[in-house]
């Protein structure tokens, strides 16, 4: 399953690119892109533990940037 | 300005007032015997408390969570290097001038970002759906299948859908770039996205919000973001290596020389405050990316869509063009380009070719076939009235043509075959297309000349390709040879394939690319109709919008919204430039680095420049991307 979320204050690329990367290191992710300029992030993951995941993905990105937050 | 970035301009505002304060004191000599001791740490720490608090506390704050190379913890162990070193004021000036900086870089990402949005604005809010007979406003998601939608004078276009009743001029500049407005009337096909001129529309849905143009054009440009360029890539890479080095290298400048030289630290700890300063690679990760993506939002707002950067970066490397002719040069409909009336020699009565034209038309005004559809419509537009009164007795003589009495005289219309069944003196006629020839009472008129069209512009579109660097174009075709020659030299082509079958296609694309050197690229136009294998075989595929099917569309690359084969120099122009203001970027913003690392680690730079390469370079980085954004089409 492919899911987009918005990302609210997400100020720097660079941690855009930390968080992706985390994002893909979690187990049940096949693809993860967080865009800077259009403040989105998608998530692309195993649709039985969707939502397991999503939760795993939120801690990963408020330990890279703890000021972003992900509508959901 | 958003609320974050207006508080931040108060503190700037109050930092600097206390900093410059502190420093004119202290140039007065104000503070006398304190001056050069500790004591005065704690003053300097009030303007730098102010500015920089938010960057300590975010240092401290991702220590915690284990990311220690982050751009607030450098810059916090940087100042503080600079306290430690009892260089005060310059500590809080370089804190306030980062904090400008960061202020600055903000606002340019943020107005970047607006005016992107503001080009993407194509989405329908709503759709007025009429319910009692009452105007509803409904979400475009929820109409279905067959509704029938109002849309009034103004308005975007909320569904693609049927026109049912109403006529206006609607706007297509969103989709295909094209200013001048098309005309809407009943019966005819209207797309969403479009603005509604003058008029009222009553429009019967085709398809759900989902499947419709706008959402798929949005949809297409919002993930194309996601497939990165090369050199996007390469930054991203670069950008995990280059701080861990920066930072090890000022670890080793503040330790390294004043072991081995003597002397105190002091001074190696300032040129490695400078080294930490430098080490975010912020100017790159935001600029390249943003570049990109101002070439794909100046692409699509000419009416193309790039569905990648990877695609662009590919785009502007393009040699080869191969293209598919019917529907990409050619308009894919007939028409009657020649009229060859018999009117000297051959013929035993003096025709002229309006004549020609009228039995011609008359004859075959029972038919359906598009020879017959374009031979009435050549004559229609000379203003002739087809009378269907005055033809009697038509027969169909499979293969050859048809015979047919028009005005009580016996007319042939048909090819070589029927002329030679017939025992007719006729001219052959060797032109490209399909010829038809016609006899009245059993004396030979003329023939007629009826071929597919080439496209308006498409001879400009290869002369401007060759101007921007496309070096050869190449034609396939399943149509006869005779006909291919006569568009390719009319369009000035290097190569021809003519006969083929649709498999054929994909053995010469791949034959093409066995050619291709280094990085060259090859593309592939095509209408979409048996495309879809060449248009991923291909390096780049263009699929045509509006006539192609979805299926080339999805397979596609790179599609151009109204057909139009000029706009694909115009987006190997629009490419060359994204990848050269890229470029520039990385070469500036590395080069400037690089020169003040070595002047720091020479002790010929400061931390004020310092952080000018850092934040300063990212301001004017991004202003640099913007660039690729207001580019124009032509």
């Amino acid at each position: 399953m492919k899911k987009k979320f918005k990302l609210e204050d997400l100020d720097c690329a660079n941690c855009a690119a930390k968080m992706e990367d985390a994002i893909k290191k979690i187990s049940g992710v096949t693809d993860a892109n967080v865009s800077f300029m259009a403040q989105k992030m998608t998530v692309e993951a195993e649709d039985d533990r969707f939502d397991e995941i999503m939760k795993e993905v939120a801690a990963v990105c408020a330990k890279v940037e703890p000021d972003c937050k992900i509508l959901m | 300005m958003t609320k974050k970035q207006k508080n931040m301009l108060y503190r700037i505002i109050l930092a600097f007032v206390l900093l410059a304060a502190l420093m004119v004191c202290e140039h007065l000599g104000i503070f006398g015997v304190l001056a050069g001791t500790w004591l005065l740490l704690p003053v300097y720490a009030v303007p730098y408390l102010i500015i920089g608090y938010d960057v300590i506390y975010k240092a401290a704050r991702n220590i915690r969570n284990g990311q220690v190379f982050d751009e607030n913890f450098l810059m916090m162990l940087a100042t503080f290097g600079a306290f430690g070193v009892k260089e005060y004021s310059e500590a809080a000036a370089v804190m306030l001038f980062y904090q400008v900086g960061e202020l600055f870089q903000s606002y340019a990402v943020g107005k970047s970002r607006q005016s992107i949005a503001d080009m993407m604005d194509i989405c329908p809010e709503y759709a007025n759906v009429e319910q009692d007979g009452e105007l509803v406003q409904v979400d475009p998601d929820d109409v279905e299948v067959g509704s029938m939608i109002v849309v009034k004078p103004g308005e975007r276009i909320p569904l693609d859908g049927i026109v049912a009743e109403g006529e206006s001029y609607v706007d297509t500049a969103a989709l295909t770039g094209e200013s001048v407005p098309r005309k809407a009337a009943v019966g005819e096909e209207i797309y969403s996205g479009c603005v509604n001129g003058s008029g009222t529309l009553k429009i019967r849905t085709t398809k759900e919000f989902d499947d419709s143009t706008v959402a798929k054009i949005l949809e297409l440009v919002e993930n194309a973001s996601s497939k990165k360029a090369r050199t996007e890539k390469f930054i991203t890479k670069f950008a995990r290596y280059y701080t861990p080095i920066v930072t090890v290298g000022a670890v080793l400048l503040a330790f390294v020389p004043p072991l081995i030289l003597g002397g105190g630290f002091g001074e190696w700890i300032r040129r490695a405050c400078t080294f930490l300063v430098i080490s975010c690679p912020c100017a790159l990760v935001i600029s390249v990316p943003l570049g990109f993506f101002g070439g794909i939002g100046a692409s699509s707002r000419m009416g193309v869509l790039v569905k990648g950067g990877n695609f662009l970066e590919a785009v502007a490397e393009m040699t080869t063009i191969v293209f598919d002719k019917t529907g990409t040069l050619t308009k894919g409909e007939f028409k009657v380009t020649k009229i060859l009336p018999a009117s000297d020699g051959a013929g035993a009565k003096d025709e002229s070719s309006g004549d020609l034209l009228e039995l011609a038309a008359l004859g075959e005004g029972y038919s359906n076939h598009p020879i017959a559809v374009s031979i009435r419509e050549a004559y229609e537009e000379q203003g002739g009235k087809i009378d269907m009164e005055r033809v009697a007795e038509a027969e169909e003589i499979a293969g050859h043509g048809i015979c047919v009495r028009v005005d009580g005289r016996e007319v042939l219309l048909g090819n070589e075959k029927l002329m030679q069944l017939k025992a007719i003196e006729y001219r052959p006629v060797s032109d490209a297309g399909t010829v038809v020839y016609a006899a009245c009472e059993k004396h030979y008129l003329g023939a007629l000349v009826i071929s597919d069209v080439v496209k308006e512009g498409a001879e400009q579109a290869i002369r401007d390709m060759k101007k921007a660097g496309v070096k050869k174009c190449v034609m396939l075709t399943g149509d006869r040879e005779v006909a291919a020659q006569a568009v390719a030299s009319e369009l000035g082509l290097d190569e021809v394939h003519a006969e083929l079958l649709p498999g054929d296609k994909v053995s010469i694309v791949e034959r093409l690319l066995q050619g291709q050197r280094g990085n060259e690229k090859l593309a592939f136009a095509g209408d979409g109709i048996n495309d879809a294998p060449v248009l991923t075989r291909a390096d780049i595929g263009i699929a045509m919008g509006s006539m192609g099917s979805d299926a080339a569309i999805e397979a596609a690359d790179i599609v151009l919204m109204d057909d139009d084969v000029r706009k694909i120099a115009a987006v190997v122009k629009c490419a060359r430039k994204t990848l050269c203001i890229v470029k520039q970027n990385i070469v500036f913003a590395l080069g400037v680095k690089a020169l003040v690392l070595i002047l720091g680690a020479l002790g010929m730079a400061n931390m004020w420049e310092a952080v000018f390469a850092d934040v300063g370079v990212a301001v004017i980085a991004i202003m640099n991307s913007m660039r690729a954004l207001k580019m124009e089409g032509k």
